[in-house]
Order: structure tokens, then sequence, then C-alpha cells
């Protein structure tokens, strides 16, 4: 039995696969369909300051081999999540990590602080890459000044494991994860969704209410796949990799580009039960090329 | 209700339809509990443009052969390769999904249902659960033209069948507000499934006479089990996930300008 185990700051994971933030809900959603606590961490739904309604109806276009989606970061707040959710997740045997959205720094940090006083969740997500809401986190995470700024204010209050989901929509996303790294980040999660767009042409019409929206979904693995490698050669503290992974195969790759853990989005939509079959599939590759660990094939791409 | 992945076999496709086919899927095992108005997210497999599964209503449940069945619509890509499979093929399903249809405590004959198009397909099932409970069912069924009508024949086993069709080819010409059974007799429930525009103007007549309504939204959605809030409806208590607080709404919880 090949040794699945990796650490993200003070986090112990059992394997390499956590899911994506928003496309797992709370984890309660798909416990019919898989064992939670055989995925290593389940990154719950974004949660902000206050609660957001989210965008209009519509908030999702189906695309080739992948999707678009303007949710808008619709949760009931931080204070609803600690009252209501928290108390039905804290039991779960795996690490629940709370994925934290604001629109202004001062939200981030109490946000974040709130959190980092529930003893069950070991680590949060900063997310400052939601392309999905106005004057949102996507502002921060688009230049290294904007992303070191929200980082070394978070991390003045949070002093448990701190991951920063980075936007592919930049032209240097080596550089953002440098500042990043810099200001504290105990790890840089990528990419979230990149911005795109779909249109009806019979109605000549937009198909998502807020006209453009993150695209996720199996089209997208090429280039997170090099964002990966960017930045996994850049910085010193682990990358975790997401965008794209259907299965165990994708998820190899991301390993080999140098992420230490993978994360599973949108394609827990197709297949509520690809988390474990992913793990599964890695130890079996492990076994038959004879690893011993899945450090081992951490960043071991030959070039 | 507990959630299922299966991998179900196809028993029967007929083609009921230029743009409908009937998907009839087994499995070994029983099948597990179903209610009606629920539904299905199905894989649809060999189609390079379609990349989610597709949100289908289950149309009936045959205890007696263990068969749970599909009524499709061919929409797009993936319905029309969903359309191809054949008998000993095998379709990817997760059921059962949402909540159902509201079953009224006292059977009586003073429960309508009205189904618009592919909307047609879960009345058959909420028809027979109707009538498993002691309730004398009336359908008022609405399409462009008669060929469109559906099922009629397990329709007319199970209850009274009215029906309108937009060019008068079959029953009353005209959309399922305008049939005459509506001026005639009062319901005490009206459930309904159809296109949009049918849904609200059923919705709004019910409002209109006082009576308890329930309609089966279908709004576009992605993962079926309320993770990904992109299926959203406004309601009352703010934006919810048709796939899991709903399809099936009272029409007192929706925001509608009925």
């Amino acid at each position: 039995m090949a040794d699945l185990s990796v650490n993200i700051g003070q986090l112990k994971l059992a394997n390499p696969v956590m899911t994506a933030s928003g496309t797992f809900g709370y984890g309660l959603e798909f416990q019919d369909f898989v064992n939670l606590e055989k995925i290593g961490g389940i990154i719950v739904k974004g949660t902000t300051l206050h609660a957001r309604e989210g965008n209009p109806y519509p908030r999702m276009a189906e695309t080739p081999m992948g999707m678009l989606n303007a949710v808008g970061l619709q949760n009931k707040g931080v204070d609803y999540f600690v009252n209501h959710i928290y108390p039905k997740i804290k039991d779960i045997r795996t690490n629940m990590i709370v994925n934290v959205s604001g629109s202004q720094i001062e939200d981030y940090v109490q946000t974040a602080g709130i959190i980092n006083e529930l003893d069950r969740i070991p680590a949060i997500e900063l997310n400052i890459s939601c392309p999905n809401v106005k004057q949102g986190g996507m502002a921060f995470g688009v230049s290294p000044q904007g992303a070191a700024e929200v980082v070394n204010a978070v991390r003045k209050v949070y002093d448990k494991t701190l991951i920063v989901k980075l936007s592919p929509n930049v032209t240097n996303i080596a550089e953002i994860a440098l500042a990043v790294e810099a200001a504290g980040a105990d790890s840089v999660s990528l990419i979230n969704t990149l911005l795109g767009m779909a249109i009806n042409a019979e109605k000549r019409k937009p198909v998502l209410s807020t006209i453009t929206g993150g695209m996720s979904g199996a089209a997208v693995k090429p280039i997170a796949l090099r964002m990966v490698w960017q930045v996994a050669r850049a910085v010193k503290i682990p990358v975790i990799g997401l965008g794209g992974i259907m299965n165990w195969r994708d998820a190899v790759e991301f390993l080999l580009a140098g992420a230490s853990a993978i994360q599973i989005g949108t394609a827990n939509f197709i297949d509520p039960s690809v988390t474990v079959k992913v793990a599964d599939g890695i130890e079996d590759y492990l076994h038959r090329h004879g690893f011993s660990s899945v450090k081992e094939i951490v960043g071991a791409l030959e070039v | 209700m507990k959630k299922y992945i299966l991998d179900l076999k196809v028993t029967e496709n007929v083609r009921l339809h230029a743009n409908y086919v009937l998907i009839k899927l087994t499995q070994q095992n029983p099948l597990p509990e179903m209610q009606a108005g629920q539904f299905a997210e199905i894989r649809v497999d060999g189609s390079s443009t379609t990349f989610l599964r597709r949100p289908i209503s289950i149309n009936y449940v045959d205890r007696s052969t263990n068969e749970v069945w599909f009524l499709v619509q061919l929409v797009g890509d993936g319905t029309r390769k969903l359309s191809t499979v054949r008998a000993g093929e095998t379709v990817n399903v997760v059921l059962p999904l949402g909540n159902g249809f509201t079953i009224p405590d006292n059977p009586s004959d003073r429960v309508l249902l009205v189904g618009g198009g592919v909307g047609t397909a879960p009345m058959l099932m909420l028809g027979h659960t109707l009538r498993e409970k002691g309730f004398n069912p009336v359908f008022l069924l609405g399409a462009r033209s008669a060929s469109d009508l559906l099922q009629l024949d397990l329709f007319r086993s199970i209850g009274e069948v009215y029906m309108t069709t937009e060019d008068g080819s079959l029953g009353e010409k005209g959309y399922v507000t305008q049939h005459s059974l509506l001026q005639m007799r009062r319901f005490d429930h009206i459930f309904t499934c159809g296109p949009k525009p049918m849904m609200m103007a059923v919705a709004k007549y019910a409002h209109s006479v006082g009576t308890d309504c329930e309609v089966s939204l279908e709004n576009t959605m992605a993962c079926g089990v309320g993770a990904c809030l992109c299926c959203v409806e406004n309601t009352h208590e703010g934006h919810v996930c048709v796939c899991k607080e709903g399809p099936v709404f009272n029409i007192k919880k929706l925001l509608w300008q009925i």
C-alpha cells in the first residue's frame, strides 16, 4: 500500500484529493454517494461576512467540455455558517476547510477571525479570485500588491493553515503566487475559473444574467496544468492544483506538474462519487509504477 | 430520501413521435423508492458537446416489471444522443432527486393535473399515485397539435382526460387555461408542469379562484443536488435551488407576478 498522505502547512491530508469550493456544497449533499471521510479535504462553499443573494438567474451555461457559472458567492454569511452549518459538519472526520471571500479587506479579516475560533476547521482558503462579484475578490487577486495586502491582513488574525486561491485571469500568475507567499500564505491553490462568456445567437442575448461568468470543466485543464507548473517552479510553499480534473489520470498529471494536492470541482456534477475514484486511481498508479509515497511524484515531470 | 448512482439497463426505447422517445430502464435489484415529481440526472455518453448530465423527470415507475420510465424530448445534442440508446445498453442515472408533488390528505375527484408538452411526463406518475390513494384525478393536457399529445391511453386508464391543442386538431382549440373545463368545475388542488408561460397562466388561474396549486420548475441546472447553486428560483425565502428545494413548489412560495 503506497502512502497517500500529504502535508499542506500544518494540515495533514490522508490523501491528496480535495473538493473545490462551490462544487461540493458542505459535503453533506454528497454523503449518499461517497464516504466523505475518504476524501483528503473538503473545501466548503465560499463564505462572506454578510449574507449574499448572489446573481440573478440564469447563472449557468454549458460549453463544449465545460461550463460557465455566474453564481456570485450566494451564501448566508459567516454567522449562519457558525451557528447552523458548522454543528452539522464538525464531526466529519476529514479536513473541513472554509473558503473565505469578501469585497473589502476588513470583510476578509473579520470573517477569517471568526473562523479561526472554530476548533474543527483547520484551514481556510482565501478566495481572491472570484470573477463573479463586482469589486469582488478578483480585484485583489489580479495584482501582486492587492493580493499581498489581503493576505498580510488576514495572516495577522488567522494562525492556522492559510491557503490562497489564485485567479488565472492575470498575465503572470507566478508573480502573484510569489507575492502571496511573501505575505505569509502557507499554500496556494489554482486555478479559479477563467472569465468567459456565452451568447444565444437566436435571441441575440447573453446566456448569463451577468453577461460574463467563470469557466470550468475539462476544457480548462491544459491552462490549469500550465499555470500549476509555472507556479510550482516559482514558490517554495505547497501548491494545490485544480482546473478540469475529471479522473485519476488528470490528477496524476497535476501532481507531476508540481501540485502537492489537487481539488476536484465541476467533475462532481457529472460523477458525484468521482473523488474516491480519483484517490483509488492515484494509489493504483503509485503501485503500478513502484512508488511508495505520493510525495515521490510531486513535481516528478521529466523535462 | 437516499439518492443513488445507478447503472440501469435499457429494456425498451420507443419513439413516440418525431421529437419524443420513451426510455424504460431496469436493474436486477428492486429500484429505489421514487415519488411523482422527482427527477433523475442522466449521463449522456458519446456526445462530445454534452458535458453535464440531463435532468429528466420520472414519467412512471412500474413496480410489476421493476422499470422506471423517462419521456425524453429531443431538444439538443444531449437528448438526441440519449434518444439513440438501445435495449440491453446501460444508462447511468442519479436518482431520485428533488421533492415530489404533495399528495393531499383526503381522496376526492377535485384534483386537476395540468400538463403541457413534455411537462405531461410527471403527470402520469402523479395520476397513478393519486389513483392508488383513492383519488379520481382529472387531466388537462395541452400541446401544439394532436400528434404532440402522448401516452393518452395511459392517461385515460387512470382518469378523465381533457385536451387542448393550439391548432385545434384534438380537444379544444387554444391553451389549457382557455379550456371550458375551468369554467364549469372547481378543484381543490391543481398540479402543473410544462412551459413556464403555461404554468404561470395556470398559477394565475389557480390564484384567482383560490385553489391550492403546485408547479414543477425546470430551471437550467448543473449538479442536481443543491451544491452548485446554478438553478435558483427567487422565492419569499430568497434564492433557492430548484433541484433541491423543488422542482415542485407551491405557488405561494414563488415571487411570480400572478
